[in-house]
């Protein structure tokens, strides 16, 4: 094993590919402790209960760190939310009507405007609807009055579809106007303190009403989101996880397999090699992606079911050539001829003298073959027969090809799950590369 | 694979005949009808698996069933006379008749018989029609849609790859006269970046030349509407061509000059080519008649390997690059389930790889002495 370690050292190559699948693999384990299976799945799913205040198809916030532009990241400002220091202040107008007033300030300093701008409304009441009135103040003092409204128990106040503000503002959408400075053409923001007064009339003793005005940026989180609001960031975290044990156990369960197919023609020889030999041809013919394409179809789109299918296809692959030249090799080794000589059986020498002999070969292609299974998975998902449930790299890809991704300018939502790609594949292959370099001493001259 | 062969080959002659030329032609006659048909075997039983697969959902009985009764609705929606009877009389006659026809063509039977029909109809590309896929010139049959997409696979395969092929082989033979140099250094640095597929450096290459600078089109095989001079036609499908060709190269470059250029290099260190050097022959001549002339058969072998990849490929590839060949065909068969197109992918897909081995296993033989003469196979 030192040995091991001081001649892999002589690869530099080997040494970042190292670093970089050791970064993947305590990334899996911290995601798979952080974020468990159940709740990945029900956020990656989507449903009313998870749908945050998230914009659509945001970049991520990194994205302001190289332009001199600083796009909006998204502003929640929740009034049921003690950090945020909302005062609410409650009088009594007269005996069955009172007053709510709430100032909802925040600070605007960016150079776009934002995507979506929503007020939600949660009101209490037994039976008569508490009646808001929401006023927008500009940082100079000015204001406009943006809706009434006859809150129900959730409401929610889109700015955006205010008829009478929308015309108040000569047709340009609230969420521009709102933000710019006046009579500018095209508009211009002007950044500032705003500030959002809720009027709130209840007409109950225990009524009470909490607002909450989100206004989504054009940048959200670290990772940007998808078409579906969804943040990139779990699926380029849980990403890994599921690759590594795809990538692994393909390349386990097809390297073994073959190998063990190989071990048994050459050891029986005769019938049974010639006819794995026969089969070996017919696989080749056997178009491979099809196939894998039509049980994605016809049958099961579980990543596990294709990984199945994966190893059954590959077990006759042209690999089986190679470890039958080695074995035919060994097969003549005297200590082979020893145990033979001594009564072992059959099944005993191919499991326990054969095999053990090529495993160390073994291990740089086993290694090199893992990026390929990965890039595999990711191929079926841009061919759209990713797996439904579990967030993968590849789905965020095809994701993003379905909606014309590159075609639209969101570049972010290629490139990350690109990257995290690039870099399982390379760190698998380099450690391969060097593998190979250290096992096969005739590479190592040249 | 192919050693067994030239085993059992070389035991049933005698060894008198590598004397006279035309029996080593004779030799080479028998072993390529031999591979003709072990590999027409393959394809069978390889065609028979994709059925087995296709049916285990009973998707097969369908397409058959859906055929049936399609032929027959038309038949009597045709049919004048048969236009005056009420409705639910004509549905009565279009189920008997389909009753009928499914007896006839066996659909009641036991599915083994059924299923070595429709291997045979399966072979001959005779799959009915799209259900939702039709050819440029508005047919749905199976056999005109695949054939029709057929070529712009075959032109985008054979420019990727032999370019790929002759680019890196003599960039290899290159290195390996240079080696230790900082070219051949770099080149084994870059070469773990092969194990990313075509298609992904294929959205690379989309979003610096199509997105970002909109220098070449985003996919596609020529502009729309195609140009009607000729000789515009073919710049703009080598236009078209760029990009999914470059990305091919990217992705098979660097681990492929890398395997070649140790190829090479472990080739140049066998004794005979030190005793050429030596004798002061000069490098090219060297190269040409002590390195790569030995080392044809590997080369073609490894050529054909290539190919029976691209073909796999092809189908994400031409997917990202929008390129209307089989594999484009097969995504949209995908998408919208259309079974006979899938199948039918399948079959075209299998003759394709087929094809490349056997001409694989025919130029080898042409090239390979030792088959045509029968002094032995080549080592394993």
């Amino acid at each position: 094993m030192k040995k091991f370690f001081t001649s892999i050292k002589q690869y530099p190559s080997a040494i970042v590919g190292l670093i970089l699948i050791l970064f993947l693999v305590v990334l899996s384990i911290y995601v798979v402790v952080a974020i468990p299976y159940d709740q990945a799945i029900r956020i990656w799913r989507g449903g009313e209960d998870v749908r945050g205040d998230v914009p659509r198809t945001a970049r991520p916030i990194y994205v302001n760190w190289f332009t001199p532009q600083k796009l909006p990241t998204t502003i929640v400002i929740d009034s049921a939310d003690p950090g945020a220091g909302i005062e609410k202040t409650r009088t009594q107008i007269t005996d069955d009507m009172w007053d709510i007033q709430m100032v909802l300030p925040f600070d605007y300093p960016y150079d776009g405007f934002p995507q979506e701008m929503q007020l939600i409304l949660t009101a209490t009441y037994e039976e008569k609807n508490p009646f808001v009135t929401l006023t927008w103040y500009f940082p100079d003092g000015e204001r406009i009055k943006i809706a009434d409204v006859t809150s129900r128990r959730n409401e929610t106040v889109r700015f955006d579809l205010q008829d009478r503000l929308l015309r108040q503002l000569d047709g340009v959408p609230p969420r521009i106007a709102l933000l710019s400075v006046p009579e500018s053409d095209p508009p211009e923001v002007r950044q500032g303190r705003y500030e959002l007064h809720v009027d709130t009339i209840v007409f109950e003793e225990g009524s009470d009403i909490e607002a909450k005005f989100v206004s989504m940026g054009q940048v959200h989180g670290i990772a940007g989101t998808d078409h579906r609001r969804r943040d990139l960031l779990l699926p380029l975290l849980w990403g890994a996880p599921i690759a590594l044990a795809f990538g692994l156990t393909a390349a386990l369960g097809t390297t073994f397999t073959t190998m063990f197919i190989a071990a048994i023609g050459v050891w029986f020889g005769g019938l049974v090699d010639e006819l794995i030999q026969r089969i070996t041809e017919i696989y080749m013919v056997l178009p491979f992606l099809p196939i894998l394409i039509m049980v994605g179809i016809f049958y099961s789109r579980s990543i596990w079911v294709l990984l199945v299918v994966v190893i059954a296809l590959s077990i006759f692959s042209a690999a089986i050539k190679n470890y039958r030249a080695i074995f035919l090799q060994i097969k003549e080794s005297a200590y082979i001829e020893a145990a033979r000589s001594y009564g072992a059986g059959n099944w005993r020498i191919i499991s326990r003298y054969l095999v053990p002999r090529i495993i160390p070969i073994l291990i740089p292609g086993l290694i090199g073959a893992i990026p390929g299974y990965v890039f595999l998975e990711a191929s079926l998902a841009l061919l759209g027969l990713g797996d439904p449930i579990l967030p993968t790299w590849g789905k965020v890809i095809n994701d993003a090809q379905m909606n014309g991704a590159l075609y639209n300018g969101y570049y972010y939502w290629v490139l990350q799950p690109a990257a995290m790609l690039m870099i399982t594949g390379l760190g698998f292959a380099m450690i391969g590369f060097a593998l190979d370099r250290i096992f096969n001493p005739k590479l190592r001259e040249v | 694979m192919t050693e067994t062969t030239f085993i059992t080959e070389e035991m049933d002659t005698p060894p008198e005949v590598e004397r006279k030329r035309p029996n080593a032609w004779l030799r080479l006659a028998r072993y390529t009808v031999g591979k003709f048909f072990s590999l027409f075997l393959a394809v069978l039983i390889g065609m028979y698996l994709t059925i087995l697969v296709a049916n285990m959902g009973g998707y097969v009985d369908e397409i058959m069933r859906a055929q049936i009764r399609d032929g027959i609705s038309l038949q009597i929606s045709m049919d004048p006379e048969m236009r005056q009877r009420p409705p639910a009389e004509r549905n009565q006659l279009i189920n008997e008749l389909v009753e009928v026809e499914e007896r006839r063509l066996g659909l009641d039977q036991p599915f083994i018989g059924r299923s070595f029909r429709f291997l045979y109809n399966a072979m001959r590309l005779d799959l009915g029609r799209a259900q939702h896929i039709t050819s440029d010139t508005g047919s749905r049959f199976v056999r005109l849609v695949i054939l029709e997409r057929l070529p712009p696979t075959l032109l985008l395969m054979t420019t990727a790859s032999f370019s790929l092929f002759i680019i890196s082989l003599v960039f290899a033979l290159f290195l390996s006269r240079n080696y230790g140099s900082i070219l051949d250094k770099i080149v084994i640095a870059l070469s773990p970046t092969s194990s990313a597929p075509p298609w992904f450096y294929g959205i690379f290459l989309l979003l610096i030349f199509a997105a970002v600078l909109g220098w070449l089109p985003f996919g596609g095989m020529v502009a729309a509407p195609p140009p009607e001079d000729p000789i515009a036609y073919a710049l703009s499908l080598g236009r078209h061509l760029i990009l999914p060709v470059a990305a091919w190269m990217i992705s098979g470059f660097f681990a492929s000059v890398f395997g070649w250029r140790t190829f090479f290099l472990i080739f140049s260190m066998e004794d005979y080519v030190e005793l050429a050097r030596a004798k002061g022959l000069p490098a090219r001549d060297i190269e040409r008649r002590y390195i790569l002339r030995p080392t044809l058969p590997n080369i073609i072998t490894s050529f054909a390997l290539m190919l029976i990849l691209l073909w796999q490929g092809a189908i994400i590839t031409e997917t990202v690059f929008n390129w209307p060949g089989l594999g484009r065909m097969l995504f949209r068969a995908v998408q919208t389930f259309d079974t006979p197109v899938i199948i039918g992918s399948n079959v075209i897909y299998a003759y394709l790889l087929a094809f490349t081995v056997f001409l694989l296993d025919f130029i080898y033989a042409l090239v390979d002495p030792r088959v045509r003469m029968g002094s032995g196979g080549p080592k394993a």
